[in-house]
């Protein structure tokens, strides 16, 4: 039996590719943050995909495969552009070797959890793009880092690395706003006092 | 500091990735340490909450619907601009899946020129099909300063049936390259410009149909670049705009 693509039926691509359909707008928005581009980003995906499908080889992870297209689709769109442009370029050589960040602040992290779902969308919004799409497709996609290996095209232990480092900055801001956010009702408070 | 090494582990243990010689002693580990439970815990909490404001953004029913659109086989006819690019965008992508599917593996020259017609009609379908608007080939040409591994140059279109809608940055087969738009009579028609040698497949200069889909294309080679001129417009407009960049280059 031909597994290879060649003769793959437009039903195959259909039957795999419909399903992701609100996965793939969901990540495309975080990673736009605009939904007409997002729009953009999973149609351009998309046609891609067809397009590449007949090198497609069933039995290897597909999701993993049409990320991967959309990711790289977005990296060199306008905006992906600029995100590349300011994305330091050695990031992956500075995080390999890198044991994971220890959290010590057990406490605090179970306070951290607790923040309104409003505060951690805000946070995770606000986190640089490669930390966002990386914890997006663990936490949101639970894809296994393998999964994320395929799809951001890096080696396991850079999907480990950057996934503590991206964890680690999401609790630092939500523990930013937090901190914020009771400045803000002790300064209330006293205002009322007077 | 309380059991660094097991907290060092304990998202890898949470994420369900450890290996299985290791799981057990962890697990045995994370149950009788009430701190390395109490981080667990925690940290499972965490997980959940960016699990469900993760799931953020659902399409539009607009957008969902032409994308069912887009992707059935029979495409349908609009009177709208985006419709009707939308459609041939169906058309253009059931065609050549078909094609390929009987034909079986296509040469990877061949492979190359349908890329380069998907990459036109999906550049038009999209609501910003550049991403350096200007007229101005002053403008434009500086853009790709430090986005492509190249220079080239753009042709002065005074007295020509042709003005400059904008550039964006392209990839061809993961080889960087410029996309750049130009009108003629309505008609829209892209150049590519990529290093030759990056190209995986070995490519002749032409004047053809690629896939026989109703564009024009021109390619050739100069001074170590691969130019490719597409659109819908007639061949005589693809090749004097295909002259006038082998006149500027």
């Amino acid at each position: 039996m031909d597994l290879s693509g060649a003769n793959l039926p437009l039903d195959s691509f259909e039957e795999l590719a419909i399903p992701l359909f609100d996965q793939l707008y969901n990540f495309a928005h975080w990673l736009t943050q605009n939904r007409e581009e997002a729009e953009d980003l999973v149609q351009e995906t998309y046609v891609k995909a067809l397009k590449g499908f007949s090198s497609f080889q069933l039995g290897t992870n597909f999701r993993a495969w049409i990320y991967r297209i959309l990711r790289n689709t977005f990296l060199t769109s306008r905006k992906g552009l600029k995100v590349t442009m300011t994305v330091p370029l050695d990031l992956d050589e500075d995080e390999e070797g890198l044991e994971p960040a220890i959290e010590h602040d057990t406490p605090e992290t179970l306070l951290l959890a607790r923040s309104s779902h409003e505060s951690l969308q805000s946070a995770i919004d606000e986190l640089p793009v490669h930390f966002r799409e990386i914890l997006l497709l663990c936490e949101v996609e639970e894809m296994s880092y393998q999964e994320i290996s395929d799809t951001l095209a890096v080696p396991i232990g850079t999907v480990m690395s950057r996934l503590s480092r991206a964890r680690q900055t999401l609790r630092s801001r939500l523990r930013s706003n937090l901190q914020q956010g009771a400045g803000l009702r002790i300064a209330r408070g006293t205002n009322h006092g007077l | 500091m309380v059991c660094e090494s097991w907290k060092a582990q304990l998202d890898t243990y949470l994420d369900g990735e450890l290996p299985q010689e290791e799981l057990r002693t962890f697990d045995s580990h994370v149950r009788n340490c009430p701190s390395c439970s109490a981080d667990a815990l925690s940290r499972v909490q965490l997980k959940r909450a960016i699990h469900m404001a993760g799931k953020r953004f659902t399409p539009s029913a607009e957008f969902r619907k032409r994308m069912q659109q887009n992707m059935a086989p029979k495409p349908r006819r609009s009177f709208r601009l985006g419709w009707m690019l939308a459609a041939a965008t169906a058309v253009l992508l059931v065609v050549g899946t078909l094609t390929s599917i009987y034909l079986g593996n296509r040469s990877g020259r061949d492979q190359v020129f349908s890329e380069i017609a998907d990459l036109h009609v999906a550049t038009l379908a999209s609501s910003s099909p550049v991403d350096v608007i200007s007229t101005d080939r002053h403008t434009v040409k500086p853009w790709f300063q430090g986005r492509i591994p190249f220079a080239f140059n753009l042709p002065e279109l005074q007295n020509s049936d042709f003005s400059l809608l904008g550039g964006r940055m392209t990839y061809l087969e993961q080889t960087p390259g410029a996309h750049l738009i130009y009108d003629a009579r309505k008609h829209h028609i892209s150049v590519f410009v990529f290093q030759e040698l990056s190209l995986p497949s070995k490519l002749s200069d032409n004047a053809l149909q690629p896939g026989k889909l109703s564009f024009n294309m021109e390619t050739w080679s100069k001074g170590g670049l691969r130019y490719f001129v597409i659109g819908d417009a007639s061949a005589a407009d693809i090749d004097s705009l295909a002259k006038l960049f082998k006149a500027a280059s």
